[in-house]
């Protein structure tokens, strides 16, 4: 029921690798690869977020937590202390694993509601701690100065450059992932979403799965986090806020949880629209937002990939 | 001349808190009334008091109506959004989950919390003091009248929402939606009128906090969401579902806020009522005055 | 007829479970012996789902201690029994219903046949191979207990005797030595409660050892070596069938004297 065939993957990777030549050609698509450097970063985040909500079934509220995580690591680290990035952004990746196991182990235990709001006030936390602590993030007013990124002398200060850089990751974490959910693991994790106690009597150990993608999803979105860094040379709390978390929250439930497709799919929509169409309405972002979110709760509960089957009870009635 | 010792700075301290406090548990009324009635968490629930503050400040200061007359109305506007709230975002919902449930309230404060930032705009909004502002000092402290009328409007609503459940055949037939939907609805009580009324009252309440606490505290377009994280964390504590425990609940996260803000850091003020909420959760997720069979007979 | 001793397999030595004032169990005792399949029978209420959830580590006794195969298991959880060789159904069917037939026994093979995370993200040749071999043990299963032609159907397509017999070949896929099931019959017609039955006796031949909660009584006088009979929590009578059939108490407290088994 889970073949996940490489064909659209492939199609889908040489679609991204035609693109920025396309965009120099076409006319109209000009800023495009800048957005899709954002797409890109965010679609490694919801890669890690549909793992955890949709095959899984767990709920995470804070995840902007992790993605700045990663971005202020790499950022103090290259900043204050001029370390390398590259190192930095796996030392980040250390730390969002280890704040992850720190707050999943006593947050997944909890179900429902109270596991949502547990991560809801964990994400609100670290956004204060991004503001407060100005000595080390330099609060509100952010850090600049951000290095790019360079590898054996290989400059990835261009825009294209970038893109390829940020894509290369999103395909091997896409790909990783995609691998992960059609092992046996990938099993327990389906297993775990739809029956707990189920699960436990096969032997699986629930709780170490849970937090294990939990780690997995912050490890994620602290690589998106650095890559975030070190592509804008700029970053500061309010990127991080719970509004970024229901944010990709919107991205995953236009990808419908249940599907690791939905996860680019949403991701690509999402940043479209907050770059492109909500452009002239940049008051009115919260909501559209709301009501995009609203509709898409009420409406489309299995995403765009639900939209098929909805047409056709039309045609049927 | 009055010195401010270390026993005064203290009991300022207590005092906000107890004032911040009550707003909390009236947050943590409202969340209660619906979550008993419907096992939903409202996170919009922030907004009516973020919407009852600036709808206020619109028809006293605004329309310039006397406050006696522009406090009912307010409360009734904002009870229409909640009516609103329930038949536009929750209603609709077609396969119910947890979290399908949570997301369609956050996604209807984002609409409201919208709607708000393009009428008011973002700056924080004044309202007077419904009895002046001279400081009454207290042993060294300084209070605001205002928080007497807080504190006395928790009492006064408590006890109406009091009187309300065991003495009104509407307020009984709410208990018995919340003890047991199927029950309920067998011996004729409207299920679905009881939960718009579960709305209605949230909103309500939530509206008072808003009208009341905005002289003190000032209102603007995105309190509602720390409100809402707030006024849950006081449901936790106090053990969800249970009446007495929000009251208990929100107290204690007021203090522990005003305290924590003085002694310890302002600036991650609202950090604190967070950390006893995780606190909560991870430890005793039943809450102070919860237990697992008492959350399963859910009373206000 | 006594019932032949083999080796004890399972012990239950003294078990109090209450649930705030609630007394669920009281002072429970008993023996298990391998490869013979035991039924714990009862009115509703008696306390044997909970004792189901005590044995296979869902929650702890308040009190008393159960041992499996010499080794006290009381303390455990869940997982960790399971993977000592008890394995359990559910009086509700708990089947994987967003998976496949045949992936809900592979799930029961979770901890037979391990493969590391990372090797699994990577997509290496060993994951590869492990994978068909777990497939074709699944098939096995399935064959077995007779629904290899539905292997990859949705799960929750099934009609109800289907499930309840995935669900025992998903609890085999662990290779217990014991295999509790929780009502098996329940809500089957004649035939389906026939294959049940049939599908026990042929897991008895492998043997594994079988302890059963049941309330249609045919199947239990027909298959069972041992019954033991619970009222209130307490261990009413134990013994063979024929015994069981003829206890004064038993027939009081539940057979009723008439036919309503069910």
């Amino acid at each position: 029921m889970l073949k996940i065939r490489m064909l659209p993957i492939a199609v889908f990777a040489v679609i991204i690798g035609v693109f920025p030549w396309a965009a120099r050609i076409v006319p109209g698509i000009g800023n495009y690869p800048d957005l899709m450097v954002f797409a890109g970063i965010y679609c490694l985040i919801t890669i890690g977020l549909s793992l955890l909500m949709g095959y899984a079934g767990q709920i995470s509220l804070g995840q902007a937590a992790f993605f700045g995580i990663g971005a202020y690591t790499s950022g103090i680290l290259t900043v204050t202390y001029g370390l390398n990035p590259w190192p930095c952004m796996l030392i980040g990746m250390i730390v969002a694993a280890l704040v992850a196991v720190l707050v999943g182990v006593p947050s997944l235990k909890l179900r429902g509601h109270y596991l949502a709001m547990a991560t809801l006030a964990f994400g609100i936390i670290v956004f204060i701690v991004f503001n407060e602590e100005v000595d080390w993030t330099g609060g509100p007013d952010g850090m600049s100065g951000i290095p790019g990124l360079s590898l054996f002398g290989f400059n990835f200060a261009s825009l294209e450059r970038y893109y390829y850089l940020v894509w290369f990751f999103v395909f091997a974490a896409f790909i990783f992932t995609i691998n992960v959910i059609q092992s046996r693991a990938g099993r327990a994790l389906r297993a775990i979403h739809a029956s707990q106690a189920a699960s436990m009597a096969m032997g699986i150990d629930v709780s170490r799965y849970k937090i294990a993608v939990f780690v997995y999803s912050a490890v994620l979105a602290s690589l998106a986090g650095s890559l975030y860094a070190h592509y804008m040379n700029f970053i500061n709390p309010s990127t991080f806020d719970l509004f970024f978390s229901i944010k990709l929250l919107i991205m995953i439930s236009f990808g419908g949880m249940r599907d690791i497709w939905g996860a680019i799919i949403g991701a690509f929509l999402v940043t479209f629209l907050s770059f492109e169409w909500l452009h002239f309405f940049e008051e009115a972002e919260v909501v559209v937002y709301g009501i995009i979110l609203l509709l898409v709760t009420i409406f489309l509960p299995h995403g765009l990939a639900g939209v098929p089957r909805i047409v056709k009870g039309w045609f049927r009635s | 001349m009055e010195e401010i010792t270390l026993v005064s700075q203290l009991l300022q301290y207590l005092i906000t808190g107890v004032t911040l406090g009550s707003i909390y548990a009236m947050l943590a009324i409202g969340f209660n009334i619906i979550y008993n009635v419907t096992e939903i968490i409202n996170l919009a629930q922030g907004e009516f008091v973020m919407l009852g503050g600036l709808v206020m400040v619109f028809f006293s200061v605004g329309v310039g109506i006397p406050t006696f007359l522009s406090f009912p109305l307010t409360v009734a506007v904002v009870t229409i959004v909640g009516i609103l709230l329930d038949r536009l975002a929750i209603r609709p919902i077609r396969q119910p989950s947890v979290l399908t449930l949570i997301i369609a309230t956050i996604a209807a404060s984002f609409i409201i919390k919208g709607l708000a930032m393009f009428i008011w705009g973002k700056n924080p909004f004044d309202l007077p003091a419904f009895s002046g502002r001279n400081p009454i000092h207290f042993f060294g402290a300084v209070i605001q009248p205002q928080y007497f009328w807080v504190i006395g409007f928790l009492i006064v609503i408590v006890i109406l929402l009091t009187l309300f459940f065991e003495k009104t055949i509407i307020g009984k037939a709410m208990s018995a939606c919340a003890d047991n939907p199927d029950a309920a609805s067998l011996v004729g009580i409207n299920v679905q009128r009881m939960i718009l009324l579960s709305f209605c009252l949230s909103a309500a309440i939530g509206a008072v906090a808003g009208i009341i606490v905005t002289p003190i505290a000032l209102m603007e377009y995105d309190r509602g969401a720390m409100l809402a994280v707030k006024g849950f964390g006081a449901v936790v504590l106090g053990g969800l579902g249970s009446f007495p425990g929000a009251i208990l609940g929100g107290l204690i996260i007021g203090t522990i806020e005003s305290f924590g803000a003085g002694l310890i850091s302002s600036g991650y003020k609202d950090a604190f009522a967070l950390i006893v909420l995780l606190a909560v959760l991870f430890f005793r997720p039943s809450g102070l005055l919860g237990s697992i069979e008492i959350s399963k007979i859910k009373r206000f | 007829m006594e019932v032949q001793k083999t080796d004890t397999i399972l012990e239950v030595e003294d078990i109090i479970m209450s649930f705030g004032g609630l007394l669920a169990l009281a002072n429970l005792n008993f023996d298990v012996q391998k490869s013979r399949i035991k039924a714990i029978i009862g009115p509703n209420g008696a306390g044997k789902t909970t004792l189901f959830n005590i044995i296979t580590g869902v929650f702890p006794p308040t009190e008393g201690s159960v041992r499996f195969k010499g080794n006290a298991i009381e303390k455990l959880k869940a997982h960790e029994i399971a993977r000592r060789g008890i394995s359990r159904t559910f009086q509700t069917v708990e089947l994987f219903t967003n998976m496949t037939v045949l992936e809900n026994v592979m799930v029961g093979l979770h901890t037979r046949m391990r493969s590391s995370l990372i090797a699994s993200g990577l997509r290496l040749p060993q994951v590869l191979s492990k994978e068909e071999q777990m497939r074709e043990r699944a098939n096995e299963i399935l064959d077995f207990i007779g629904l290899v032609d539905k292997s990859e159907e949705s799960a929750d397509s099934l009609p109800l005797g289907e499930r309840k017999l995935l669900e025992i070949g998903r609890a085999l896929a662990t290779e217990p030595e014991l295999a509790c099931l929780d009502e098996p019959a329940a809500g089957l017609n004649e035939s389906e409660t026939q294959a049940a039955a049939d599908l026990i006796k042929r897991i008895k031949d492998r043997g594994i050892t079988v302890l059963l909660v049941e309330h249609d009584m045919k199947v239990v006088m027909n298959i069972s070596d041992e019954i033991m009979v619970l009222n209130y929590g307490e261990k009413i009578a134990e013994g063979s069938p024929e015994e069981i059939q003829n206890n004064p108490e038993v027939i009081e407290a539940y057979l009723g004297g008439g036919e309503d088994y069910a």
